[in-house]
């Protein structure tokens, strides 16, 4: 019993450098794959430079490589997956908080959570067996009827109707990604105070104007958090993309419809099969390219976030 | 305390000796490399093991992997299937020899087309490709195609979407039968495909489109096209016949070639003879030429002598063809001529 207050602290030290010693290790293996990305992938970098972010060519037997098609497809599926969840999954997660009847909201809501459990490759199989075929044949021709009518917008939704292509693919990622946003924007509504929303109710307010005016304010910064890790799934999700999307380095039309390719997608095809040299290194210098953009979308969506801080007067909601 | 020292001592003593029993009587070999013959190698293995107690370890990882892989002296063999080209080898101090032969076939979806039905040759196959031949019923197919019913639809054009060693031997192939398509698209296991063409991820990828979209033509390996019942068209090989794919005329192709001038480094398609399948092309194994464990080394080559020996039936089982008696006996010369331990002696020689 004596010793026991430099016993506790010989223990808190310890307790203290093994956590600082997890939380380092992290950090190193981090700089770790940047490093080692950037050293697989310097033989590229050092041939092509900058122009490998803006050339199309992606040219094996000729050795020239561009990173424009894989990048434009990345960031045109993730943002066509985050256009079509982020209002379905606010709609689901307002109507489990504020709308459902009691009963139904543990169902729903394991429902959902199910979903985000499938394996991609699940995903993949059925978007390129089930899901395409009924796309290509019934969907796309009535988009090409009718948006793709519209002036300035309709060369998105023009051309052959083969079902798997960008678009296919961006509706493939929304349905991954509706369950982790849902999840989480869920979990924050729960949190705003039940006061709060009485409070407002108690003015007259409508559930909408609720939501608008408490819950939403309240929950922003929880909201956010959930739409970027959606966001992040989709940009780097790569099974059930290389199955829709088509897998060809084109950039010919701006149409959605079009085949196109991601930078993962790109990479799961064409990894184990490249011959070493500058082949892989432009792989690397891929894989490393998606590195940087989930690293630029992050920090975006941090700045954001301390911005809306800022915003409603320094105060820390959420 | 000394009754658990003897224990220990007993327990040791016993490891060691199973240990040295283990040496003696199994060997453990490793390789890896590209996956096209990879079934194959698991099946010879797991045949090898009944028959003999030693152990093969394949890792399915990729011809590009594979080849890393032997460079970098990890595994005791690498498997590619595209033949490394002589001064690769000598760079890296490898040798190769092939292990088995497989054919890419060309498909088609065309309604009221048979299987075998529709002739092309390499040159409108290249063209159909390339895009310049847009319609079923255009001149060139139909002038191959005597008597067959033809639509005047658009082709569509299936490939495949990874790299892969189908993809290798189809563009080396189309590259040595058509001018423009050797200078435009070149060979390799992924290439930049000329028009717009649908790619499907492995062979079940391109089956699937195929059998979804009408009026379509793609490629895949022999064994998928059997087993599927795919609708297969006859090729016009190098002598001008008009031959279907099979282990024969498979055979016939790797008959045909010279493989002594260019260490085992031959592809297999566009092969002389009558009735040479044109898109032939087999599957290679490397290993270094001078051996640090030479008894691992000899441990490959004595798996691939029982193989050659024994496995011709699996590889039948497969769809995959066996190599020719002629082409063994050259392989087996290569072993004691070029796989040798660090005084210079073979590893192994073979009969």
């Amino acid at each position: 019993m004596k010793n026991s207050p430099s016993k506790s602290k010989l223990g808190d030290l310890l307790f203290f450098n093994l956590t600082r010693a997890v939380a380092m290790l992290t950090l190193l293996v981090l700089a770790g794959i940047i490093v080692s990305l950037t050293i697989s992938a310097w033989p590229s970098i050092k041939t092509f430079g900058f122009g490998f972010l803006t050339s199309s060519e992606w040219n094996p037997p000729a050795e020239q490589f561009g990173a424009l098609v894989p990048i434009y497809g990345t960031l045109v599926t993730s943002l066509i997956a985050l256009v079509i969840a982020l209002p379905i999954s606010f709609g689901i997660a307002l109507f489990l908080t504020e709308l459902s009847p009691t009963w139904l909201r543990r169902p729903l809501g394991i429902a959902i959570e199910l979903l985000a459990g499938i394996p991609s490759i699940v995903y993949g199989i059925w978007g390129l067996l089930v899901f395409a075929p009924v796309f290509g044949e019934h969907v796309q021709p009535k988009i090409a009827e009718t948006l793709g009518e519209v002036p300035v917008i309709g060369e998105l939704f023009s051309g052959p109707t083969f079902g798997i292509g960008l678009l296919a693919a961006g509706i493939i990622l929304a349905i991954m990604i509706i369950p982790f946003i849902t999840s989480v924007m869920r979990d924050v509504f729960e949190l705003t105070p039940a006061m709060l929303k009485e409070s407002c109710y108690g003015l007259g307010g409508t559930t909408w104007e609720v939501v608008r005016n408490v819950v939403l304010p309240y929950t922003r910064v929880g909201v956010i958090g959930g739409v970027m890790l959606g966001l992040g799934r989709a940009l780097g999700e790569t099974m059930a993309v290389t199955f829709v999307i088509g897998n060809a380095s084109l950039l010919e039309s701006p149409s959605l419809f079009m085949p196109g390719n991601s930078i993962t997608s790109l990479l799961a095809n064409e990894f184990a099969e490249a011959s070493p040299g500058l082949y892989t290194a432009a792989l690397i210098e891929l894989g490393l390219i998606l590195f940087v953009i989930t690293f630029i979308v992050l920090s975006l969506s941090k700045l954001l976030l301390h911005s809306l801080e800022k915003n409603s007067g320094g105060k820390h909601v959420g | 305390m000394l009754r658990k020292f003897k224990l220990l001592q007993i327990s040791a003593l016993a490891l060691a000796m199973g240990a040295a029993s283990l040496a003696v009587q199994a060997a453990e070999i490793t390789g890896a490399g590209a996956s096209f013959p990879a079934p194959l190698y698991a099946k010879w293995a797991d045949a090898y093991q009944k028959a003999t107690g030693n152990r093969v370890n394949y890792q399915s990882i990729g011809s590009g992997g594979g080849i890393k892989q032997i460079t970098a002296k990890t595994v005791d063999f690498g498997a590619s299937d595209m033949p490394l080209k002589a001064e690769d080898l000598n760079k890296n101090g490898l040798t190769q020899f092939p292990a088995v032969i497989g054919g890419v076939v060309p498909v088609v979806n065309v309604a009221g087309v048979q299987p075998g039905a529709l002739r092309l040759s390499g040159q409108v196959l290249a063209d159909i490709y390339l895009g310049k031949i847009k319609k079923w019923n255009d001149k060139a197919i139909a002038d191959l195609n005597p008597g067959v019913k033809l639509p005047g639809t658009s082709i569509a054009v299936v490939r495949r979407a990874d790299g892969s060693g189908t993809t290798f031997i189809f563009t080396n192939y189309l590259s040595k039968v058509n001018a423009e398509w050797k200078q435009k698209v070149g060979e390799g296991t992924a290439v930049k495909w000329p028009g717009t063409g649908m790619g499907g991820k492995g062979n079940e990828g391109v089956a699937a489109f195929l059998q979804r979209i009408p009026n379509s033509i793609g490629y895949v390996e022999y064994a998928y096209a059997k087993q599927n019942r795919l609708a297969w068209v006859k090729l016009q090989n190098a002598s001008g016949n008009f031959v279907a794919p099979d282990d024969t005329t498979f055979k016939a192709a790797a008959a045909g070639a010279n493989w002594a001038k260019s260490n085992f480094g031959e592809i297999l398609t566009n092969q002389p003879g009558k009735d040479s399948w044109p898109i032939t092309g087999a599957t290679f194994i490397l290993m270094h030429k001078s051996q640090a464990k030479p008894t691992q080394g000899a441990e490959v080559l004595k798996f691939f002598q029982w193989s050659f020996k024994n496995g011709g039936k699996m590889a039948a089982d497969l769809e995959y063809v066996a190599l020719p008696d002629n082409l063994v006996k050259q392989i087996y010369g290569s072993w004691t001529a070029g796989i040798k331990d660090g005084a210079g002696k073979p590893v192994l020689v073979a009969k």
